[in-house]
């Protein structure tokens, strides 16, 4: 049989055409995704990133439940007038703990990377709650309801663990008070250093100014609070980042 | 494995590869001895329910 | 007995349900479960009703198998209307904000339905069935696996269902086309993986002895999409009894990995099933062989090649190295090649039988799907260049890109193939009225059209808005200010979306009738002239 009737055989038979083609789409893939997993420069080091507190993480499973990212990308460009609107550009390291990313693709509003101490608690209650009653022009829904809804904590080291076993770097201690680290950051009766020896930064305080329960507002405002200001810009060296 | 390596190997043999392909795809769906074959193939739709 | 088993497992998986919806760790997990509890309980009493003790009726081994295909064209039809009356629910949502009904009916909770329901349940079903039915009739072979085919038509519906039900109660791993939860992704791989069975196995005991190009792109379809879909929804449950997980990968990777799935989403889902499709209905409908089918090779091989290296072109001037972006742009430009070769391939079908377009409006919708494959495929790779990305990106430009594809293209090629079956299937003579064809044809063209300048225009306004500096050097307009300007345009958009559903309500009606078995009375459409109608065309069945 000449090379030349080879093709002929695949255009017979079936389990050589799945095993072809299943070849030919593989390829692309390899080659792509496969390097971002071990070339050192994919991600750059910098300094301050640490896993989500367990509010935090909370705050963000609520941006996820409700599907933030489809009107709200949490990527800057380095474009001039995008790190004028939303500041620097956002680095491939700042996201590294994100499981999933949420990086988004449509703009029907704002850019969020690091809308974290832009606005005061009280402005991102009311504007999740009634959002046309700060910003005239939003066409965002209402999310009133966060307020009403207690946090369903059970056991949150689950959720710990979970991650830390897709890679982020929850410590043991960290795991074994989840719990308690995600009450302290909502109610500022307890003691927060614990706390804040673990998760640098965070942000403490009663988000959504009830104090009598933890509520999904809380979380999701922490979570919103500290987007964007784990890396420290001034220490940033833009040359080594660059790649 | 570094950047470098596989950068220097796509714009050489990775390329050289693809393009084979590419030729090799075109070859044998056009060489000249597929045009019955090929035919017969295209009335399998027209042939009844 | 009849459905004995079927009835023992269904009952057991019944059972498993009301278990997880009592032990369930997280509030919308155990609603979940009472869905699929009540969803296969409900299945279960109706083939409980439905039992028979007799031996069952020997099948004939020859004759093919339409059943589960009859089943998937009213499907498509059904799905097809819900996922775009989501859709313009969705986009007067947009215009008018206060329609959201928070929390279950919010734009972030329906836009997923919306986008899943006309992908993956309005395009999975037309997928589903005009493979099944493609596959049987060009190798001349029954479905293999016996009732396999009605495991995958059902157990793709209750994805559909679960996938649905599910984003309204807030459970989506929130990753775009990929949303669905652990568990839903886990039954969705079942049905794969025996859908792949099914439509190989029935390739395999083929009596024909070439592999019609259609199936080829039909096979490619479905061994992808499991490749793509197991892959890229690896991730750690929190609980074996809880909605959430999180998924496998982070940050950059996790970007990859997901516009690598959804990029090919498009091209295999959206793409590749629709050009089996293509290769099908068109030489059907015109009753004439593929333009070339040599072209038809070239383009299966360099297409299914080249698409799944596009998907960085969604992820431009990010966080992902430069050099994965500019590997994704070239690809990207080089697919417009196969796509048009497609494209051409198809259209050509038609050379010699022109005067078809202006007699079948059937004919005339395939065109047209294939007119807006070639846009949308030209469309696509210049917005991948990244300069022309950086101003299109984030924008409604994108959005308006989709529907192009994907109403112009997917719908569009899916309206004819289901035109085209339908009589077939019932065995009615034709369909109950072409004139009714005709004011789909028009309704859903003037509503693409309208959709898609519509959002062409807010998309470049809204990229050069947020751009814009004045002679000072200060950014012109604030976010919010860009979004007021988009008013307008979110209201012809709507507009534009509900002349293409009002479309499809017509074929769902359409559908109908020729299911009963109806036959409108009307002048037909007009008539070739004789003088430029060569003599041995042959009549057309429906004339």
């Amino acid at each position: 049989m000449g090379l030349m009737d080879k093709h002929a055989v695949i255009e017979k038979n079936a389990t050589l055409l799945l095993v072809g083609s299943l070849l030919v789409v593989t390829i692309g893939g390899i080659v792509e995704i496969a390097p971002l997993f071990y070339l050192d420069n994919t991600i750059e080091k910098v300094e301050g990133m640490r896993p989500y507190s367990p509010l935090e993480l909370a705050g963000r499973n609520i941006y996820v439940r409700e599907g933030c990212y489809l009107c709200h990308s949490q990527m800057i460009r380095p474009f001039r007038d995008e790190v004028e609107r939303y500041g620097h550009y956002s680095l491939a390291a700042e996201s590294m703990y994100d499981h999933p990313f949420q990086w988004g693709s449509k703009r029907t509003g704002p850019d969020l990377a690091r809308v974290g101490d832009r606005y005061s608690n009280e402005w991102h209650v009311q504007h999740l709650v009634d959002p046309r009653s700060v910003v005239p022009e939003s066409i965002m829904p209402s999310y009133a309801f966060l307020k009403e809804m207690p946090i369903e904590v059970k056991d949150f080291s689950t959720h710990l663990i979970a991650n830390s076993r897709v890679g982020v770097p929850y410590s043991d201690d960290m795991i074994a008070s989840a719990n308690a680290d995600l009450m302290a950051q909502a109610d500022p009766n307890i003691d927060p250093s614990g706390l804040e020896a673990r998760y640098p930064k965070a942000k403490l305080g009663d988000f959504d100014g009830n104090p009598q329960q933890v509520s999904e507002m809380d979380a999701l405002v922490a979570y919103l609070q500290m987007l964007g200001t784990l890396v420290d810009f001034k220490n940033y060296d833009e040359a080594a980042g660059y790649r | 494995m570094t950047y470098n390596f596989m950068r220097a190997f796509a714009d050489t043999w990775g390329l050289l590869a693809m393009a084979l392909f590419f030729v090799g795809c075109i070859t044998f769906a056009l060489r000249p001895g597929s045009r019955t074959r090929a035919d017969e193939a295209a009335q399998i739709p027209l042939k009844d329910d | 007995m009849k459905f004995g088993t079927e009835i023992v497992l269904l009952s057991l998986f019944a059972f498993a349900a009301l278990v997880a919806a009592g032990f369930g760790v997280d509030e919308p997990f155990r609603q979940h479960m009472w869905v699929l509890f009540f969803a296969v309980a409900g299945f279960t009493a109706i083939l409980l009703r439905n039992t028979e003790f007799k031996p069952a009726v020997p099948i004939d081994p020859a004759a093919f198998m339409d059943g589960p295909i009859r089943y998937g064209a009213v499907a498509t039809v059904f799905w097809g209307v819900v996922g775009m009356l989501v859709g313009v629910v969705i986009a007067l949502q947009l215009a008018y904000p206060d329609l959201s009904v928070e929390p279950w009916f919010n734009f972030g909770r329906l836009r997923p339905l919306h986008t899943s329901g006309v992908v993956f349940a309005f395009g999975g079903n037309a997928l589903l069935c005009t493979s099944l039915y493609v596959v049987q009739r060009t190798c001349r072979a029954r479905l293999f696996g016996g009732n396999l085919a009605w495991f995958v038509f059902w157990g793709y519906q209750l994805f559909i269902v679960m996938a649905a039900t599910g984003y309204l109660l807030g459970i989506t791993e929130s990753r775009e086309y990929a949303e669905p939860e652990w568990y839903v992704d886990l039954w969705l791989t079942m049905v794969w993986v025996a859908y792949l069975v099914l439509f190989l196995g029935t390739i395999l005991k083929r009596r024909e002895p070439h592999i019609y190009v259609a199936n080829w792109f039909y096979l490619s379809f479905i061994v992808t999409i499991a490749m793509l879909h197991v892959i890229n929804n690896l991730s750690m449950p929190v609980s074996f009894v809880g909605s959430k997980s999180y998924s496998a990968f982070s940050g950059v990777q996790d970007a990859l990995t997901q516009w690598w799935y959804g990029h090919n989403a498009v091209g295999f889902f959206l793409t590749a099933g629709f050009l089996g499709m293509m290769y099908y209905f068109v030489p059907k409908q015109a009753n004439r062989p593929v333009y070339s089918y040599r072209l038809s090779i070239i383009h299966f091989w360099a297409l299914i090649f080249l698409y799944i290296w596009a998907g960085p072109h969604h992820l431009h001037y990010t966080a992902l190295p430069d050099w994965a972006q500019t590997l994704g742009m070239a690809f990207s430009i080089m697919l417009w090649m196969p796509s048009w070769g497609g494209m051409i391939n198809g259209l050509m079908t038609l050379s010699g039988a022109w005067d078809k377009l202006r007699t079948d409006p059937i004919i005339r919708m395939m065109v047209m799907a294939i007119a807006f494959y070639g846009m949308s495929t030209f469309e696509g790779p210049m917005m991948s260049i990244k300069a022309v990305n950086s101003l299109s990106h984030y924008t409604d430009w994108t959005i308006g890109h989709v529907h192009s594809g994907a109403l112009g293209w997917v719908g569009m090629i899916s309206f004819g193939a289901i035109y085209f079956m339908v009589p077939k299937l019932w065995n009615r003579e034709r369909l109950y009225s072409l004139r009714l064809v005709n004011w789909h044809f028009w309704l859903a063209t003037l509503g693409i059209v309208v959709y898609a300048a519509v959002m062409w225009v807010s998309g470049v306004m809204q990229g050069l808005m947020w751009r814009e500096y004045d002679e000072q050097g200060f950014l012109v307009f604030s976010f919010a200010e860009t979004v007021a300007a988009m008013h307008l345009y979110y209201i012809m958009r709507a507009i534009g979306g509900a002349m293409y559903l009002s479309g499809a309500l017509i074929m769902a009606w359409n559908v109908t009738m020729t299911i009963l078995g109806y036959q409108r009375e009307e002048k037909p459409m007009p008539r070739p002239i004789a003088a430029v109608r060569p003599a041995r065309s042959g009549a057309r069945k429906w004339a």
